[in-house]
């Protein structure tokens, strides 16, 4: 594919042409890489700023004296609402968030896409199917009997709570967006699965029910360990999804201290009291923004295929 | 053979004829066993509430949850405000933003992402690093993105004030505050989001394209140009409808973008149908008619998805 | 009693009979190859007796005990796949001995057994390496040794060669044979290769459409095929099956082939079988190996008949040990196997000798044997 160009037809002066087709190509992927980096760069540039220096100098230009201070003040002294805290607790909020949905979803995802490619039975293809559609629901269609049932749970909760002296978790903000984020994300991480052990030799859990393993015993000692490069992208996939989501966020922990990190920048950059500090405003996005793109660039072939196995099946 | 591992534990049969046991039927059922709990979560928490926020549209639902049905009120109502459009009602707004959001979203992404690709598969130096460039806004979330092109866009800020300050002072860009216009700045950030990712889905599908084909075509006498246009594009159709599903589906769902980018914009002139739900769900407590559009917006889904994946997973002869 | 017993086998898949119904039976220490063409049922028929699928009906014995419904671990089974199945995870030895570990053998005597076993194959050096390390060889070798170190009372090979290159796998082929011959083992062995079918096997069976269509040693594939299919899919190259007429010369019946643009040729048979006689002035299929059909110089000495007819001949390719030429009979390209330096030119007439002893007929109705 990529030998097509340079064997366009060689006409008289064909050099030249050459030359300005590479030149214009060149051109407009450089256009291309400034309006791409273009937000990221101001965001970056004026969270090094003083307000002074955003009010009266140029969006684009370096900061005159690089100073951290909007980055602490994000992290340790920002209003989210009525608290000024920083956002350094919903930064923590969403970890705690993140981690064990994340966990969940892949190792439930890993179970079933097993036993949908390893342990067909009669009307596998019709579950996978509408496991599937559900990674496509627009979620409003299922947000307010969600909040209705966490509510009633949370209500539970307060009984339990009055009763044994624990909640057991029940009406926890984190651990209710731990469950609505295992509960939507296992369509997808079942769809990668299903399409990685699909292509998994099944001769290699014959041979291994031959050699006796259980179920259990195959998953473990067989599927789990030649798994590393899809259990990589599901949990990176997962990762950004539940990392950057907003509207369960909003939803069900939309006010008070269990907010995750999207909600908190929202209400951060939305705050409508006193002066706007575009540079505690930007550096709070980036510090948002900063675990995903951590992720991207360490493992950014595995997040594209995560995106594209999400895109096509087989 | 016996002379190999005469240290075999060696299973002697018992019974001629061995009954399925309790514990072998339970080994069969090992696997459905297994399965069960997540698709009974999927079943409950995605059908189960699909039906009850169907159920919810026909009641009187408020502030809270009524079980009362009052029949297609809702209906109606979204109905009468399609139409509605002097002033335009929130819905016809929502449903026109959709429209062109939806159009121009779907085809600049399409149209962007192929052409990036093919620039980029021009043997590019370099292609290494550009990439990433173009991938990366996929990576953050539509709250950074909108928090990121709000402050870019603003008139008194962003790139308005930066071309007065090079002394391009008639150079006016007020879009995200006009209330006729935000809607294409929620088209520019969602662009810059998900361009990247369409751009990348066209060059593996570029560099999938078996190599003798274009030298064949090449032996033809295809100029470079024929070349795309007559054999690559059509090559690439598969790519086309799995980039048009992605985007529609991201379509549908945004929310978060219009929130963060234009908090709904000058009178909610922003909103999309995600949008118009929350605010009539959760703050202007109209339940019935969020659940309504909900529902609307579900259809709108099922029918681009469903023919999609049933294609998709049909038996395919072994 | 059989060591192997297998009963009117019948798998079903939804609507489709993958099995319908298979009588078999090995003796032990038999090499049993299920050959046939690919979606023949050989590889159903192979998992069934291995336990890896359910049968719909019949009954599989092993030794005299049914095992029809017991797990495959529990089989006393060892299997060799096509694609040789090596844990990728695990090294050589890990392999070897993962069926031991699973049924819980002290690593002791795990260890015991892969020494064994690797000495026996010689992969004593492969031990630690990971099967992303090995040639395809030596992969075949770990997998045989993976199913050698089990001792189990039957072994099954699902087309363990048919990923190897050409050489490797005649070599593999002898290796098989002479572990078969050395340990004494039963075997059975799925291919779609007949020169595999019938250079390892005791007996064939040979598959269509999850169907046995003939049992039997090779030799009595070979020489006495009991229907069309068969006599087309057992030899290389393949028998010639020439549409043809049965006439008479005098007392004795005769093959009449017709030719292009010249008269029909005529061979008288001394002893046809007797079944034929029912066939004068019909047509049938006239089947006639490449080796039957030779130069009149090279036919068999003491075949008791042998008739020659002049042949056209359009092609001739010497193959090195042999020289084959294509005549057209019946109106077909039929193939005459002659000595490598047989003396012959595309484009002339040449007299070819049939060897009627060896010649088979076929009713094109039924295309059963006409015997």
């Amino acid at each position: 594919m990529s030998a097509v160009a340079t064997s366009t037809r060689q006409a008289p002066g064909g050099m030249n042409v050459k030359l300005a087709n590479r030149i214009v190509i060149y051109g407009l992927l450089a256009l291309f890489a400034v309006f791409y980096l273009m937000p990221l760069f101001v965001m970056l540039v004026t969270s090094f700023k003083t307000m002074d220096e955003i009010q009266n100098g140029n969006m684009l230009a370096l900061p005159r004296a690089p100073t951290f201070e909007p980055w602490l003040k994000a992290w340790g002294e920002t209003c989210v609402g009525l608290t000024c805290a920083g956002i350094k607790g919903y930064f923590w909020n969403s970890i705690k968030m993140v981690v064990p949905a994340v966990l969940i979803s892949t190792m439930l995802g890993a179970l079933n896409g097993y036993v949908l490619t390893k342990w067909r039975f009669r009307g596998a293809t019709l579950v996978f199917g509408l496991m599937l559609f559900a990674c496509f629901i627009p979620f409003q269609s299922v947000l307010l009997p969600m909040a209705t049932i966490l509510g009633s749970l949370g209500r539970f909760g307060v009984t339990l709570q009055n009763t044994f002296g624990t909640s057991f978790g029940l009406g926890n903000p984190t651990v209710n967006l731990v469950f609505v984020h295992v509960v939507y994300g296992i369509g997808f991480t079942t769809l990668f699965f299903r399409n990685y052990y699909e292509a998994f030799p099944t001769e290699l859990v014959k041979a291994a029910q031959v050699d006796g393993a259980s179920f259990f015993q195959i998953f473990r000692r067989i599927m789990l360990p030649n798994s590393l490069p899809i259990i990589v992208v599901t949990v990176i996939y997962q990762f950004t999804n539940i990392w950057n989501d907003f509207l369960f966020a909003s939803a069900y922990a939309g006010t008070g201290d269990a907010m995750p990190m999207t909600v908190a920048l929202n209400n951060v950059v939305n705050t409508s009291t006193g002066v706007v500090e575009y540079n505690v405003n930007m550096a709070a996005a980036m510090i948002a923004a900063l675990p995903t793109l951590l992720v991207y660039v360490l493992a950014g072939r595995y997040f594209v295929r995560g995106l594209m196995a999400g895109a096509v099946k087989g | 053979m016996s002379s190999v591992a005469t240290t075999q534990i060696k299973l002697t049969p018992e019974r001629t004829r061995p009954r399925v046991s309790v514990r072998s039927r339970l080994q069969d059922a090992l696997p459905k066993l297994v399965l069960a709990p997540s698709f009974a979560i999927t079943i409950v928490f995605v059908y189960g509430f699909i039906l009850w926020t169907v159920y919810l549209s026909f009641t009187n639902s408020k502030t809270f949850p009524s079980y009362v049905i009052t029949g297609s009120r809702a209906y109606q109502r979204l109905w009468r405000w399609t139409f509605d459009t002097d002033p335009p009602s929130s819905w016809y707004t929502s449903i026109t933003n959709m429209g062109i959001f939806g159009f121009l979203y779907i085809f600049i992404c399409l149209a962007l992402g192929l052409f990036l690709a093919i620039l980029l598969d021009q043997k590019i130096r370099g292609e290494g690093a550009l990439r990433p460039i173009y991938l990366y806004p996929m990576a953050l979330s539509f709250i950074v993105t909108g928090v990121a092109w709000k402050w870019f866009l603003d008139p008194g800020l962003g790139l308005e004030q930066t071309l007065h300050q090079w002394g391009w002072t008639s150079f006016h860009f007020d879009w995200i505050k006009n209330k006729d216009f935000v809607i294409y700045t929620v088209v520019i950030a969602g662009v810059w989001q998900a361009s990247g990712f369409i751009m990348a889905m066209f060059l593996a599908g570029l560099r999938g394209i078996d190599g003798e084909i274009m030298k064949a075509a090449q032996i033809d006498g295809a100029t470079t140009f024929q070349l795309y246009r007559r054999i690559v594009i059509p090559l690439l159709r598969p790519i086309f409808l799995s980039a048009f599903i992605v985007l529609a589906h991201l379509a549908i769902k945004s929310y978060d973008l219009v929130v963060a980018l234009t908090s709904g914009g000058p009178g909610g002139s922003a909103w999309l149908p995600s949008n118009f739900m929350y605010e009539y769900t959760f703050k202007r407590n109209e339940m019935a008619v969020g659940s309504a559009s909900a529902v609307i917006m579900l259809m709108t889904i099922v029918a681009i998805i469903v023919p999609y994946l049933y294609s998709e997973l049909r038996e395919k002869p072994r | 009693m059989a060591f192997l017993e297998i009963d009117g086998l019948r798998k079903r898949f939804g609507q489709v009979e993958i099995l319908k119904g298979i009588d078999l039976d090995l003796e032990k220490g038999g090499f049993l190859v299920l050959v046939g063409p690919s979606g023949c049922g050989k590889s159903t028929l192979l998992n069934t007796i291995a336990g890896l699928e359910t049968i719909t009906a019949g009954e599989i014995r092993v030794d005299g005990r049914t095992i029809n419904d017991l797990h495959p671990s529990k089989r006393d089974i060892a299997m060799v796949f096509q694609s040789y199945a090596l844990y990728p995870n695990m090294t050589v030895a890990g392999n070897i001995s993962f069926g031991m570990e699973m049924r819980g053998v002290p690593a002791a005597e795990r260890q015991k057994a892969i020494d064994k076993v690797a000495k026996v194959l010689q992969i004593g050096h492969l031990l630690q390496r990971k099967p992303s390390q090995l040639s395809g060889g030596q992969r075949q070798r770990v997998a045989m040794g993976r199913a050698l170190v089990r001792d189990p009372k039957l072994f099954l090979f699902d087309e363990p060669l048919s990923n190897l290159d050409a050489k490797l796998r005649v070599d593999m082929r002898i290796e098989i044979k002479r572990l078969h011959a050395t340990t004494g083992t039963t075997i059975v062995y799925v291919t779609h290769d007949q020169i595999e079918a019938m250079t390892l096997a005791t007996k064939i069976a040979v598959m269509r459409d999850g169907e046995v269509q003939q049992f039997g040693t090779p030799a009595e594939i070979y020489n006495n095929p009991s229907n069309l299919f068969v006599a087309d899919f057992m030899g290389s190259p393949a028998m010639n099956l020439i549409p043809a007429t049965i006439g008479a010369e005098g007392n004795a019946l005769s093959v009449v082939l017709q030719r292009e643009a010249r008269e029909p040729i005529s061979l008288p048979m001394a002893n046809a079988p007797a079944g034929l006689s029912a066939f004068q002035g019909k047509p049938i299929i006239f089947g006639v190996r490449p080796e039957a059909l030779t130069d009149p110089e090279g036919a068999e000495r003491n075949a008791s008949n042998i008739a020659t007819a002049d042949c056209h001949i359009e092609v001739v390719e010497p193959a090195g040990s042999d020289t084959f030429a294509v005549t057209n009979l019946g109106g077909k390209g039929v193939v005459a196997r002659l000595r490598a330096d047989a003396n012959i030119q595309p484009g002339t007439n040449t007299p070819l000798a049939f060897n009627l002893t060896k010649a088979v007929f076929f009713d094109p109705a039924t295309e059963t044997r006409i015997r």
